[in-house]
């Protein structure tokens, strides 16, 4: 069994599904993020793990124990929430050691704890000082200690660095990681950020309205995504979904896509043309990250499928080390990442080279990944 | 230069002229509110021969403390003379536990009915909010039938049992709206590290309610310090409170109306209250402020 098994999970208010059958397995010392648009239910899966909501169907084991009827102070989790949650009458050192003094460990040994989880986030300085009197950045900190002087077996984070700024949001992320790379404690942590959840996780479940879209590596989720979903909302900028049909030539089978001011171009599939049998002669979507769509000069020399054409620039979005090159194929908005010096201008003609190696089909109506 | 465009001088003229009209009435009705007051304080200090012959608002020629004295211990208040003192302590052994009971189960209430809702907790706060309205006349009756059945009419203990029955509504009223806005992930933080019901409140809730224990300890005891009907009704005769008992000795029909006493007695009658307001204003003040600067 899993170390953290999560079996049918459902969870409703009235008439309302909050989810809708959720099933989760993860080893021990990995890091799962839930992640999806608000209102998917990740922040209800994350409390229902915890405890502090209750689950109408379904169970959930921790280390081989089944945790449903038990206490959130029974289950060996610690939760870092949103708002932090310091208790405002506390100093940070009476705030780290709450936990253990409730578990009736005797002051000498809690003192002990969190004097090392201070040195370890270094907030030994904070010790004697009260929330009110520490920054964003620092709050989070000890929010965190307060989580790492329990020892517990399962760290459950809710969108911990929502409320930070984004410059001091990259550093506690790389800490968080850091952290988990040193402990190796099982962590489940839940945002809305999809930068968050690939640079953090080695598992992530993408929700959607109560369910889970798909469960993987950070690596299968963008390169494979389940569906259109997952496709769109990892990532950024998004996926490019295209509606084109099929025709089958001597190479065998190809989209055509139409251009603006340039007829039209015909994008191999060979490398993903197993998975079309029964589809020959309808449309399908076809789905290209901004990065498999650049200038001649940056494209994979490895790739055995790549096709150029040119194609008319209709905005350019310099981003420092890229450049966003958006133009239109058969009527919808396609976003390039070209390097940043390429020669783009917006109302001209440039060459776009497809990696067609890297693209992924979808079923024009299930919205699911063809292969 | 059209006629319409004030110069800077003319516009701090009019500024000034307006500033000194609304300082004036200010101090007016400030002199106005003050003067019985005042009439009080010198009218106290004077000896009943002075407050007989001269002028009610001059100062007292000859300063005495002799009417505080007498009012406080040898004043008749119906046949007994010995002075209010006696009723100022039953109205302290009356108001410090009221306010403690009340002021603690406001919080305790207010706890409940926002941090563990149960079903139907709506209709529960609704009624101890209609609590509040029901003028005291209403139940004095089914009152006094609940308390002789208790065992407890005429005593410091029923008055303590009434206000605190009748704060509660306030009270809770209080403590609920604060800790509606206090946030719901520190009751969730504090189960998670183990904290039962009444730990979360004792060790987290309670000691964050600096600011709406000293709202609420400042309405609770100016309302018990200076309630009538309650103690008229309920506790006649040796353990009436001050209040009470400052009409008693008011109305005391023998012998000359000494009035100097009279204003002495009214003023202790006055002071406790006006010590809560300064001692606990202060606090409440700086609650204030402590919450303004958090951020």
């Amino acid at each position: 069994m899993a170390f953290l098994d999560i079996r049918g999970i459902t969870k409703r208010f009235g008439n309302l599904d909050v989810l809708k059958g959720i099933d989760i397995a993860v080893e021990a010392g990995a890091f799962l993020v839930l992640v999806g648009p608000s209102g998917c239910g990740k922040s209800t899966l994350l409390n229902v793990i915890a405890g502090l909501d209750q689950m109408t169907e379904g169970e959930i084991h921790i280390n081989d124990t089944c945790v449903n009827t038990l206490h959130p102070s029974k289950r060996d989790i610690a939760m870092v929430f949103q708002s932090y949650a310091l208790y405002p009458n506390m100093t940070v050192a009476q705030n780290m050691a709450f936990g253990l003094e409730m578990r009736g460990i005797a002051k000498p040994a809690r003192e002990r704890a969190v004097a090392e989880v201070a040195r370890t986030l270094q907030i030994e300085h904070l010790l004697a000082r009260k929330p009110s009197q520490l920054s964003g950045g620092q709050r989070q900190r000890v929010a965190m200690g307060r989580a790492l002087v329990r020892q517990p077996q399962v760290f459950l984070f809710d969108e911990p660095l929502s409320n930070l700024d984004a410059k001091l949001r990259v550093e506690m992320r790389t800490e968080i990681k850091r952290l988990h790379q040193a402990m190796k404690t099982t962590m489940v942590y839940v945002t809305h950020d999809q930068i968050e959840a690939m640079t953090l996780a080695t598992q992530i479940a993408v929700m959607k309205s109560g369910e889970i879209q798909q469960l993987g590596t950070p690596q299968e989720i963008y390169t494979r995504p389940a569906n259109t979903f997952v496709g769109g909302f990892m990532g950024s900028p998004a996926m490019n979904m295209i509606t084109a049909p099929i025709e089958t030539d001597a190479g065998g089978a190809a989209l055509r896509l139409a251009v603006e001011g340039a007829g039209s171009i015909l994008l191999p599939l060979g490398p993903v043309q197993q998975a079309l049998a029964g589809f020959t002669g309808t449309s399908v979507i076809l789905g290209l990250r901004p990065e498999a769509i650049t200038d001649p000069d940056s494209a994979d020399r490895g790739s055995r499928a790549t096709v150029s054409n040119n194609c008319l620039v209709e905005v350019v979005e310099p981003a420092g080390s890229d450049t966003f090159a958006v133009t239109r194929l058969a009527g919808v908005e396609v976003i390039a990442r070209m390097r940043a010096d390429a020669d783009v201008r917006p109302g001209t003609m440039a060459p776009f080279t497809f990696n067609m190696e890297k693209a992924v089909l979808f079923h024009p109506e299930t919205q699911q990944r063809l292969g | 230069m059209p006629a319409s465009v004030r110069t800077p001088a003319e516009a701090a003229g009019t500024a000034r002229f307006w500033r000194t009209v609304i300082y004036v009435t200010l101090i007016v009705f400030a002199v106005m509110y003050l003067l019985p007051l005042f009439v009080m304080v010198v009218t106290s200090f004077k000896s009943l021969d002075e407050v007989r012959d001269g002028n009610m608002l001059s100062p007292p020629i000859r300063f005495t403390v002799e009417p505080w004295r007498a009012a406080w211990g040898t004043a008749c208040v119906g046949v007994s003379c010995e002075g209010i003192a006696g009723f100022f302590w039953n109205s302290i052994k009356m108001v410090v536990p009221a306010v403690a009971i009340s002021t603690l189960m406001g919080a305790f209430n207010g706890y409940v009915l926002t941090k563990w809702r149960f079903p139907g907790h709506r209709w529960i706060f609704a009624l101890m909010l209609f609590g509040c309205f029901i003028p005291f006349q209403v139940v004095l009756v089914p009152t006094a039938q609940v308390l002789g059945m208790l065992g407890i009419a005429n005593s410091t203990a029923g008055l303590v049992l009434v206000h605190v029955a009748y704060g509660l509504g306030f009270t809770t009223l209080f403590f609920r709206n604060y800790y509606e806005a206090f946030p719901n992930e520190l009751t969730r933080a504090a189960m998670i590290d183990g904290a039962g019901f009444f730990q979360i409140f004792w060790r987290i809730l309670l000691p964050s309610s600096g600011p709406i224990i000293v709202v609420t300890v400042i309405f609770q005891f100016t309302n018990i310090w200076n309630d009538f009907l309650f103690g008229a009704s309920f506790a006649a005769g040796n353990s009436a409170p001050m209040t009470v008992a400052l009409n008693n000795l008011v109305n005391s029909s023998t012998g000359v109306k000494e009035y100097n006493v009279h204003m002495a007695a009214a003023m202790i009658a006055a002071l406790p209250t006006l010590l809560v307001y300064v001692i606990a204003g202060r606090f409440f003040v700086r609650g204030l402020m402590a919450g303004a600067v958090k951020g």
